[in-house]
């Protein structure tokens, strides 16, 4: 159908033209011609000044430069950690600052307030927000002159991002909103680009160029920070009202419109997901060592680190054999991570709520490297419990007894209550009591990430679930504490009622060696001394990346309260501020704290969008168009890009649960800085009716500004902290009731 | 908790309805078009112009309503004891036969109705629902489980005339209808003690009064009109007043009727006045209306549990004096706090309780070796505290002193009745929450140092700067620190006998934590008065109701070893519930959705999806196909619309061979899975010898 529409349509149009003309750079020379803009020049210059002015000052930790620093450190070191709070974009760039300072990576990250010492290139770690912070002001302008507003318009909103006292505090420092914002914007603005030269030239190398560089800027900006994911679906969606309006239009050909669509698909869909993907290889091949956070990971995982676990398991066999000395390690890192551990004392013959227990030997879950932690894999027809020559690998299914090293008790389990959770069954070493209680000591191996059905099971690689033969229980860690009595190790217990994958419920092997000793004394010796031999292995990128992203989204950060957290509620009104730094003698500090004006007014003008929006959409239901059509769709571009970025970057802060900063709220402020200068020409242009209206409209904006700037000023020295004021100065610089100024009592 | 999981089984069913009404907006968003193929479509007579098919429709109806009630009311007796969350519902049923304060998550309507259903068929509210399983003996269960499963068989024909509405199609009717009668999850959630039928019949019903209401949309404010409009008010009403998952209806409702105001105010030849008028009947139908009747259920709420029960110690002190049996009830207490009066003194965030100390002193090593104060739930004389000026020792009560009220930011101390130390806090940690300060029992015989002084904060100012028992919240700032006396409510170990922490956060912000009230008062100079006055107005105690319902909502997180299921199990018929039994001996009930109807269910959504963005790239590209086309393909989406399958092939004789292969193919089906719904006994279902041996298709059944 879609050809003889086509060849209906456009009859003689040579198929390939089209392709040629998706590649037309091939044949025409690309010429670059320059115009320059002094007044993005001039605004770019002012940025600079603004925020690289006094860059070092101070010269100590301040607020969360402590938490960024510490990870810069570890990429100067090459550590391996993981970071629940973001992607690891935004520390790659504030490591790459590091790294062209010459940082080494030794300061000790632990108070804030704390003196650098002279290693640390205070600047350069400090560069790139700021330089973020400064661009962001130019392309304020030229995001209003994409949208088509007046010179004088986009010049406003470049103004107001310059003076605005919370975006210069957070750009100036070694913190990520400056950098996410720089992202923001420009994707948006790189979107409004290519969008403009979709009419005269699709497929142009600036075509692409700009379509390109709006999904990688999306990607970046959630790379910085998941909040970023606010504005890409933002673009996202502008970019597929305006695909669907491109499907609608009937003079382009379906096979034009399908390039159209799939260009769009691959550079704002693919190419976003393919950067992201390029942050985390880049990120885990700068951090090739074993670090502190290793222990959250799979063995699997941390055996690819240099060091750490990759030195113990080096060197160790591979398949698991019967008479095989082996660790079990819980996939589940919650509560700790943990091995399998067994002891002599045995479960208390009856507990505190009166139930009783078998009495047997204790099985728990024990999160230290022991002696005790070692089982021997055994098969249950022989006595054996070395490993014969050849040795006899381990398969899915096979049936084992798992031998508990030191004890040389059977791993069990029967129709017991277990301590804590009374619906699932005990877990014990057997003790032969010879009473009417025969061991039930036979486990079926169950590989979950098998690839065959005849699949070994292969040291670290290999998750397995034990599955009680008897019972049908499987061996599963409970993740609550033992009392006393079971030293407060954790509970594990075989679970009766499991359905499903549970990370709980699977084990892998972390150490193993084949046993060789025959005598129990001989083997206890053999358990004490470390592994050996060799045996390499890598876990492949993706695997590695899902590993990594999956732990970054589920790991418990401990949200508890802090003394600067607010509520989205406090933001709009600027009802908070956070102090972020206090000179150790003198009373000059740096706080987090807005130009009211700025605040207020964008506040105003969101509202007054609104409204008006509103009000025109009911009045051209009824036919009724004041606006010209071209000035109508202006405006409705610019509500849904700057209050659109306003609501997306704002709103869903009221969903979260984690501790909420004001800072948090700088992104969805930009946009509304940007939607001021757009409902003020819009005033001034279509609801002042007279000349008279409009030059007292343009002498209340002068006006407005100026108080602007005042404020800029007044609270400048809050900003940089580069003043130290006295009691009393700072005492009425405390403009609101809730507002935390630091005044030192002599 | 249970029922978590019940809010999430009713969400399930939401779902693939939701997406079967789905296309209403579609064909709202392209009229023109689906009312031209509506008219070009030859094979489809006008409605009702045939009086042998109107005939034919209503005895479809009475058959189909006939099977329904067949279906759900057929074993209703079996099992003869309580099954999984009817020990929720049943016993709350009881409740409000015995009269007796209850608090649930969910709003009173559906529970109310149960009770009802109770005491008209003579059961007398002895019965305890203990746990699942108890057996109910002589106790007369059969009206609660007639009752719930008479809404849940009314769903069948809704369904049927909803369709018919829709699609105008007597066999896509007919099919919707078989479908919903022969899923067996439905069929097993109507015949027990639940509050999913109600629930859904609401919803049903008022998504049945919002279709006819939007076929009456040429007839504007004619009676039947106006019948259906407020019908569906007052279904909406009943909906949300049974869970607050009904909100989603609500939002369905909304979100047509806002539509359906936006094609009036387009049309030119409406002057805005007439719009205006729709407005207003709309706004009276379907806001105030509900509004009025939902409030209207809080107050019968309120009337008939008037005693004393299990959910008072949810709500505040002032609230708890409206209950006869509770010790507030009729109690008198002087009204204003002085100097010299003895107090308890509760945390306003419900399951803390009162501040509390006692003899025992924090252990070595956990902050300074001082006494203990925590917060307990039970009454105790240890919960009195004796309110001092902050440095007269002098006596406040000798009678030659005036009486000295405390007003909002006065400097106190709180002495411990029966220990004599004063309530006081320091810089050492907290013995849990490490980030707060300790606060301990210090100082002999009420001396003390400047560390037991602490500045009194009213909230709400509205009834002076005074502080009056039982309404006035207050804070507690400690002069010293700057800190705010609060409870962290975490369980101290041992040694402070599991009672809660009480700290002093250093963050001052206002959470309930930190609010205080005054329960009881004690003070000789002052006259009593009756605890009635200060009972909350109905507003208040709604609003009260609601705040408490929302945090008890928020607190429903299952615990880690609980059974619960993710929603994305729920459309795909992952797993099942246990409703009854589990040994291969027992008397099995097992809640699982009939896996063919779910499953076409999930087809069909797929290809309407799918074929709806299809034609709406056709449409936008403008591709005009050829009429008859059009027809064929808009006939089928409303049929997918209306009955959820795809009539496999389009020419019609094979067409109505294929609903009826469904028809006979979902009633198979359903005889395959019955036992499910009416029970099973006999050996597991991986036992050959088992009735349901070979019906275990995905492994996460257990039954």
């Amino acid at each position: 159908v879609a050809t003889r529409l086509l060849s209906r349509s456009f009859p003689g149009t040579p198929r390939g033209w089209l392709f040629c003309k998706m590649l037309g750079f091939l044949q025409r020379p690309v010429v670059v011609t320059a115009d320059v803009n002094l007044t993005v020049v001039a605004l770019t210059a002012a940025g600079l000044l603004s925020r690289l002015w006094r860059l070092t000052y101070p010269r100590a930790v301040v607020f969360d430069e402590v938490y960024y620093g510490q990870y810069i450190s570890f990429y100067m070191k090459r550590v391996f950690f993981l970071d629940g709070s973001g992607p690891p974009f935004g520390h790659m760039l504030l490591a790459l600052g590091g790294y062209l300072g010459g940082f080494d990576g030794n300061f000790v990250w632990n108070r804030i307030g704390a003196e650098y010492s002279s290693n640390v290139p205070v600047w350069s770690l400090r560069l790139l927000p700021a330089l973020a912070g400064a661009l962001s002001v130019p392309m304020a302008y030229q995001i209003l002159w994409e949208l088509r507003f007046s010179h004088c318009a986009a010049m406003g909103a470049a103004l107001l991002m310059l003076i605005e006292n919370a975006l210069i505090t957070q750009a100036r420092l070694m913190l990520l909103e400056s950098l996410l914002i720089f992202f923001n914007l420009l994707a948006v603005l790189s979107y409004l680009k290519f969008s403009n030269s979709q009419k005269h030239r699709p497929f142009s190398p600036s075509w692409w160029l700009w379509l390109t560089l709006t999904g990688v800027a999306c990607s970046c900006a959630v790379g910085i920070k998941y909040m970023g994911i606010f504005t890409y679906l933002l673009v996202l969606g502008v970019a597929a009202v305006h695909t669907w309006h491109l499907i609608g239009d009937r003079a382009l050909s379906n096979v034009c419109v399908l390039c159209h669509v799939l260009a769009r698909a691959v550079a704002l869909v693919v190419v976003p997901a393919v950067t992201y993907l390029l942050f985390f290889y880049v990120h885990l091949t700068l951090l090739c060592r074993s670090g502190p956070h290793d222990q959250i990971m799979s063995s699997a995982f941390q055996a690819s680190l240099e060091g750490g676990l990759a030195r113990i398991t080096q060197g160790q066999p591979l398949e698991v054999a019967y008479g095989s000395q082996v660790t079990l390690k819980s996939a589940s890192g919650k509560p700790v991570p943990c091995w399998l551990h067994s002891h002599p004392s045995t479960y208390p013959l009856s507990y505190e709520n009166g139930r009783g227990s078998s009495h047997q030997q204790q099985v728990t879950c024990y999160p230290f490297k022991d002696v005790n932690n070692w089982w021997i894999v055994k098969d249950p027809g022989r006595h054996q419990l070395e490993v014969s020559n050849p040795p006899r690998p381990v398969r899915h299914g096979d049936v084992v007894q798992l031998v508990h090293g030191m004890t040389s008790r059977l791993l069990n389990t029967h129709d017991v209550a277990a301590p804590l959770n009374p619906h699932a069954q005990e877990v014990s070493c057997y003790i032969d009591y010879n009473i009417s209680m025969p061991a039930q000591s036979l486990w079926r191996l169950d590989i979950v990430n098998r690839e065959s059905d005849a699949e070994i099971w292969k040291t670290i690689l290999s998750e397995v679930r034990l599955v009680h033969l008897n019972t049908s229980a499987i061996l599963k860690l409970s993740g609550a504490h033992l009392p006393d009595w079971g030293f407060r190790q954790l509970e594990v217990v075989g679970e009766k009622l499991s359905r499903g994958y549970h990370e709980s419920a699977v084990w892998a092997v972390e150490e193993h060696r084949y046993g060789r000793s025959q005598e129990q004394k001989e083997r206890e010796l053999e358990l004490h001394s470390p592994t050996h031999v060799d045996v390499s292995r890598n876990l492949s990128f993706m695997a590695r990346f899902s590993e990594l992203q999956w732990r970054m989204l589920t790991v418990r950060s401990d949200d508890s309260e802090h003394k600067y957290s607010s509520t989205p509620l406090d933001w709009v009104t600027l009802d908070t501020n956070i102090a972020y730094w206090l000179h150790p003698r003198t009373s000059a500090q740096i706080h987090l704290l807005g130009n009211v004006v700025i605040w207020a007014s964008a506040g105003l003008a969101t509202a007054l969008y609104a409204l008006l929006f509103c009000w025109y959409l009911l009045r051209r239901r009824r036919r009724v168009c004041e606006l010209p059509e071209d000035s109508w769709l202006r405006w409705v571009l610019a509500g849904a890009l700057c209050a659109g970025g306003w609501a997306t970057n704002y709103l869903p802060f009221f969903l979260m649960e984690k501790t909420l900063f004001l800072y948090h709220y700088l992104p969805a402020l930009t946009f509304q800085i940007l939607l001021l200068p757009v409902v003020l020409q819009h005033i001034g242009e279509h609801l002042c009716r007279s000349q008279l209206h409009r030059s007292l409209f343009g002498a209340l904006v002068v006006a407005w500004y100026s108080a602007a700037c005042h404020v800029f000023n007044m609270l400048r020295p809050l900003t940089y902290g580069d003043k130290s004021l006295s009691p009393s100065d700072l005492q009425a610089l405390r403009w609101k009731e809730s507002w935390d100024i630091l005044i030192r009592k002599h | 908790m249970p029922s978590a999981v019940c809010g999430g089984l009713a969400g399930s069913e939401l779902r693939p309805r939701r997406g079967r009404y789905g296309p209403q907006a579609a064909r709202a968003a392209v009229p023109e078009e689906a009312a031209e193929a509506a008219a070009q479509s030859p094979k489809r007579p006008a409605p009702g112009s045939r009086p042998s098919e109107a005939a034919c429709r209503w005895v479809l109806l009475a058959l189909v309503t006939l099977l329904a009630f067949a279906t759900r009311f057929h074993r209703l007796d079996q099992p003869p004891h309580v099954c999984w969350d009817e020990t929720h519902f049943g016993k709350m049923g009881s409740y409000y036969i015995n009269r007796t304060f209850f608090f649930d998550v969910h709003p009173p309507l559906g529970k109310m109705l149960i009770g009802l259903a109770g005491y008209l068929s003579g059961y007398d509210g002895t019965f305890m629902f203990q746990k699942p399983g108890d057996r109910y003996e002589h106790h007369n269960y059969m009206g609660m489980r007639g009752f719930c499963a008479f809404l849940g068989s009314l769903l069948i024909p809704f369904a049927y005339l909803t369709v018919l509405e829709l699609s105008k199609s007597l066999p896509a009717a007919l099919l919707s209808a078989a479908l919903l009668t022969f899923d067996t999850g439905c069929l097993t959630l109507s015949q027990y003690i639940l509050l999913d039928p109600i629930l859904m019949f609401f919803i049903m019903a008022a998504m049945l009064s919002m279709v006819k209401y939007n076929s009456c949309a040429d007839r504007p404010f004619s009676a039947p009109w106006w019948f259906w409009l407020s019908l569906t008010g007052i279904n909406l009403a009943g909906a949300i007043g049974v869970k607050f998952v009904g909100l989603f209806i609500i939002l369905h409702v909304g979100w047509n009727t806002v539509s359906d105001l936006w094609h009036l105010f387009g049309d030119l030849s409406l002057s805005l006045v007439t719009v205006g008028k729709h407005l207003t009947a709309r706004i009276l139908c379907l806001i105030v209306l509900p509004l009025a009747l939902y409030t209207a259920i809080y107050a019968v709420h309120f009337a008939v549990l008037n005693q004393s029960g299990p959910g008072d110690g949810f709500f505040s002190s002032a609230f708890q004096a409206r209950l006869s049996g509770n010790t507030l009830h009729n109690a008198s207490v002087p009204e204003y706090l002085a100097f010299g009066s003895v107090i308890t003194v509760k945390n306003l965030r419900m399951a803390i309780g009162y501040l509390h100390s006692h003899r025992h002193l924090y252990p070595e090593g956990i902050g300074a070796h001082q006494q203990q104060v925590t917060t307990y739930l039970h009454k105790d004389y240890n919960n009195l505290w004796i309110i001092k000026k902050q440095n007269t020792d002098s006596d406040p009560l000798d009678p030659s002193f005036p009486v000295e009220f405390v007003r909002h930011g006065d400097i106190i101390r709180l002495e411990h009745k029966e220990t004599s130390r004063n309530l006081h806090s320091h810089y050492h940690e907290a013995p849990l929450t490490r980030k707060h300060y300790q606060v301990t029992g210090y100082g002999i015989n009420g001396t003390g140092d400047s560390n037991d002084f602490w500045r009194i904060e009213v909230i709400n100012r509205k009834f002076g700067n005074r502080i009056k028992v039982l309404r006035s919240r207050i804070r507690f700032i400690h002069l010293v620190t700057g800190c705010v006396l609060g409870s962290s409510g975490k369980v101290l170990p041992k040694w402070g006998w599991e009672q809660l922490e009480v700290t002093c956060t250093p963050y001052l912000k206002e959470t309930l934590n930190s609010i205080w009230n005054v329960e009881d008062h004690i003070n000789p100079k002052l006259p009593n008065i009756s605890l009635d006055v200060l009972q909350p107005s109905f507003p208040e105690i709604l609003l009260e109701s609601h705040m408490v319902m929302i945090r008890g909502n928020n607190g429903l997180k299952p615990k880690d070893n609980e059974f619960t299921s993710k929603p994305w199990h729920w459309p795909i018929n992952y797993q099942g519930l246990r409703f009854s039994g589990i040994n291969d001996t027992d008397f099995r009930v097992y809640l699982l959705g009939n896996p063919v109807v779910w499953w076409l269910n999930l087809l069909s959504i797929a290809l309407y999806l799918l074929s709806g963005s299809i034609i709406a790239v056709a449409v936008q590209r403008g591709a005009h196909l050829p009429g008859e086309v059009e027809g064929i393909l808009w006939d089928t989406l409303l049929r997918l619309c209306a009955c959820g399958l795809a009539a496999s092939s389009l020419a019609s004789g094979v067409h109505m061979g294929g609903v009826l292969s469904l028809l006979l193919g979902t009633a198979y089906s359903f005889y395959l899975f019955h036992p499910l719904a009416y029970g099973m006994v006999g050996p597991l279902a991986q036992d050959p010898q088992s009735p349901m041996a070979g019906l275990r298709w995905l492994e996460s059944w257990d039954f």
